[in-house]
């Protein structure tokens, strides 16, 4: 790839590029620090090292060694991945790209100083930031749950040990047992996500405990590919899901994960697993760096992903509140090269060209029926607008439902390979 | 531009024809166009999968799904994407193969010639259960999107835009070329790549992220797209 890029450029084309820079000759090269490994800051760090080809400084700061990824995890609960292919690591970023990367925590972002304090005591300076911490849960969303209820309760809403416990979980409930969900309020990040899990926890009791029961307890009154999820439901796991609103149930007063017991309004009931997904906001880094409004995200500025209260700073994926695009990892991968050629440009007078983003989710229904949504959008001064889209339909011939699953393993390993490289 | 339509009109008239009046000699000439095929392709009585599949029936068939017959796996995926074959497919893939399916087995550079293919087609429509049936060819598809297919403007694309736009490619396809259920699209003749996108653009290859990516790439982006990754292996 770097070599590839160049015999584009020419030896006299890059040299005339950083000349044109703000950056003079002789001095030391700009640094963008980058918080954040999942899909936002990997894809950032890997375009905007690879693309400044050495121009400039990338340091990604990343607690986990290993990133697990959330998208495949619900494959993962229904057995048709194995955890192990959800695992990645930091290894080429660091030897290929010369990505620095910092195991450790960011805890406080000093704005005036464009400081970075890492929770091992150090401190690392920038040109530019670029924040893609991922979402945090409200506290308090929901009663009697907090992260410490997780090991009980487990919400899976982030990969790796989570999923792992909610697999087994669903493999171990008694017979004709029953499984709940407490659904998250929009907005929250991979709108299908629920509802694909939904679908893989059925497959799995249809095999091994086919009379158990599925509970959705929902406060939305529709969700992402509804009509796909319905009709799959019906079609392959009839009469287990049931799918139970607000406006039935009065919500979800609170949860006790001691008794495994949902208070709805005249009613409590009692389950075997309990997946809550409260509701979210943006990872806490970003509310610590007061880059969030009142509804706890990051306002951007479509075009660049910059965040609206500071200049230096870029935010991506599913802290941003962005407009029109879904959270998704797809998206944070689309944003992540918009906004590496935005800081290339501002900071080594690279070419800038219009940004485009665009999405697509595929979910898995049952073995071999998947199902997409997708979008492509632009940037107006307001936010990232949506342009044009697609949907699934409904009555698919089985070769196509088929052939949408093939292709979102290959989205898999083409989206993991622009991440991690 | 006026002065066209016209032209066009008698054009189209004269296919749209083809089954009422497609003339004894419209499809003599056919059959002996369709001696080009014959190495691959048989038609007609007891007609065998030879290379390619047999054409019997071949009008509103989906793609790939003669049993028994070898297909690339291009095209198997052109078929479960939805391809099928309407005198308006038959026309833009006679006409170059790789207006449809890039990476199909069928070996053969193209019949350029508008009255050939219909001339082809309406020997071939013989042999389909109900020829009267079959819906006519659309004027535009015929008489202008096949043909812009092949227009070379642009052919000199800016590879370094290529490269930024590529991003929009490679959260799907990847860049190192692998296929691992979507298409490698790495180190292609620029000719196939323009052909593709404006394809899908057009809307004549079924799948709808491709059309909606390639729906708003100019040509000029589609020239920079094709630039940048011919020289990527
Ligand atoms: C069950 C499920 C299924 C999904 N399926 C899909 C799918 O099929 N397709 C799809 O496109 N998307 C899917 N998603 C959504 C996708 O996972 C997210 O939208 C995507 O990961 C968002 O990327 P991000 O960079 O914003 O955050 P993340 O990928 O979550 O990355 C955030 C990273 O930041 C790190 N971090 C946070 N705070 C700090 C800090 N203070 N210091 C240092 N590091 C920090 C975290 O450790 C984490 O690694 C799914 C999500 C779920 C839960």
């Amino acid at each position: 790839m770097r070599l590839n890029r160049r015999r584009f450029l020419g030896t006299a084309a890059a040299s005339a590029a950083l000349l044109s820079s703000p950056i003079a000759l002789g001095q030391k090269r700009p640094r963008v620090v980058i918080i954040g490994g999942g899909a936002g800051g990997a894809t950032a760090a890997r375009y905007l090292a690879k693309d400044s080809d050495g121009a400039i400084e990338v340091i990604l700061i990343e607690p986990s060694r290993t990133y697990y990824t959330c998208f495949f995890s619900n494959l993962a609960i229904g057995g048709f991945q194995p955890m192990s292919k959800l695992a990645h690591s930091y290894g080429t970023l660091a030897s290929d790209y010369g990505v620095t990367v910092v195991h450790d925590w960011a805890s406080a972002v000093d704005r005036e100083k464009k400081v970075v304090r890492l929770a091992g005591g150090d401190t690392i300076s920038y040109d530019r930031l670029v924040l893609s911490p991922g979402i945090d849960f409200v506290k308090g969303a929901i009663e009697g749950w907090d992260v410490t209820a997780q090991t009980k309760m487990p919400h899976a809403y982030k990969a790796g040990t989570q999923t792992q416990l909610l697999k087994a979980q669903v493999e171990a409930m008694p017979e004709g047992g029953t499984f709940a969900m407490v659904a998250p309020p929009n907005p929250y990040r991979c709108p299908p996500g629920p509802y694909e899990r939904i679908s893989m926890v059925a497959h799995v009791l249809k095999q091994r405990n086919p009379t158990a029961k599925i509970l959705i307890l929902d406060p939305k009154e529709k969700f992402s590919k509804q009509g796909l999820f319905m009709e799959g439901w019906e079609n392959h796991y009839a009469g287990m899901v049931d799918w139970l609103t607000d406006e039935f149930t009065g919500g979800v007063q609170r949860v006790d994960p001691n008794t495994m017991e949902i208070v709805l309004e005249d009613e409590t009931i009692k389950a075997d697993v309990v997946n809550v997904i409260p509701a979210m906001q943006a990872g806490s880094i970003a509310q610590q760096a007061g880059l969030t409004n009142e509804a706890g995200w990051c306002p951007i500025v479509p075009a660049t992903l910059q965040s609206r209260m500071d200049e230096n700073i870029h935010v991506l994926g599913d802290a941003t509140q962005n407009g029109d695009m879904p959270k998704s990892g797809y998206s944070a991968n689309s944003q992540a090269k918009a906004a590496a050629m935005a800081i290339r440009h501002a900071l080594t007078g690279s070419r800038a060209f219009k940004p485009r983003f665009s999405n697509t989710c595929w979910s898995l229904i049952s073995p071999d029926n998947g199902v997409k949504v997708g979008a492509s959008y632009v940037a107006t001064d307001e936010k990232i607008a949506k342009v044009d889209g697609f949907i699934s339909q409904n009555n698919e011939d089985d070769a196509l439902r088929k052939q949408t699953y093939e292709e979102s393993l290959g989205w898999y390993a083409g989206m993991t390979a622009d991440m991690f490289g | 531009m006026r002065a066209l339509i016209p032209a066009l009109v008698l054009a189209f008239g004269f296919l749209s024809g083809a089954t009422s009046v497609a003339s004894a000699q419209d499809i003599a000439r056919g059959e002996r166009l369709f001696n080009a095929c014959l190495r691959c392709h048989d038609v007609g009585k007891d007609a065998k999968n030879r290379i390619g599949p047999h054409l019997n029936g071949v009008f509103d068939r989906k793609a790939a799904t003669i049993e028994g017959a070898t297909y690339s796996k291009a095209m198997k995926r052109a078929g479960a994407d939805g391809l099928r074959w309407t005198i308006d497919t038959l026309n833009i893939y006679i006409q170059n193969p790789k207006n449809l399916v890039s990476g199909t087995r069928m070996n053969y550079r193209g019949m350029r010639k508008e009255k050939d293919r219909s001339d082809l087609l309406a020997y071939l429509r013989q042999f389909s259960v109900s020829p009267a049936n079959i819906p006519e060819a659309s004027a535009s598809l015929l008489q202008q999107d096949a043909p812009s297919l092949h227009e070379e403007t642009y052919l000199d694309g800016d590879a370094e835009y290529g490269e930024y736009l590529s991003g929009e490619c490679t959260s799907c396809h990847q860049s190192s070329g692998a296929d691992k259920g979507i298409p490698s699209i790495t180190g292609w003749p620029q000719p196939d790549f323009v052909i593709a996108l404006r394809a899908y653009k057009k809307g004549h290859r079924p799948h709808p992220v491709m059309q909606m990516i390639a729906k708003r790439l100019s040509e000029e982006e589609i020239a920079a797209l094709a630039a940048y990754f011919k020289e990527l292996h």
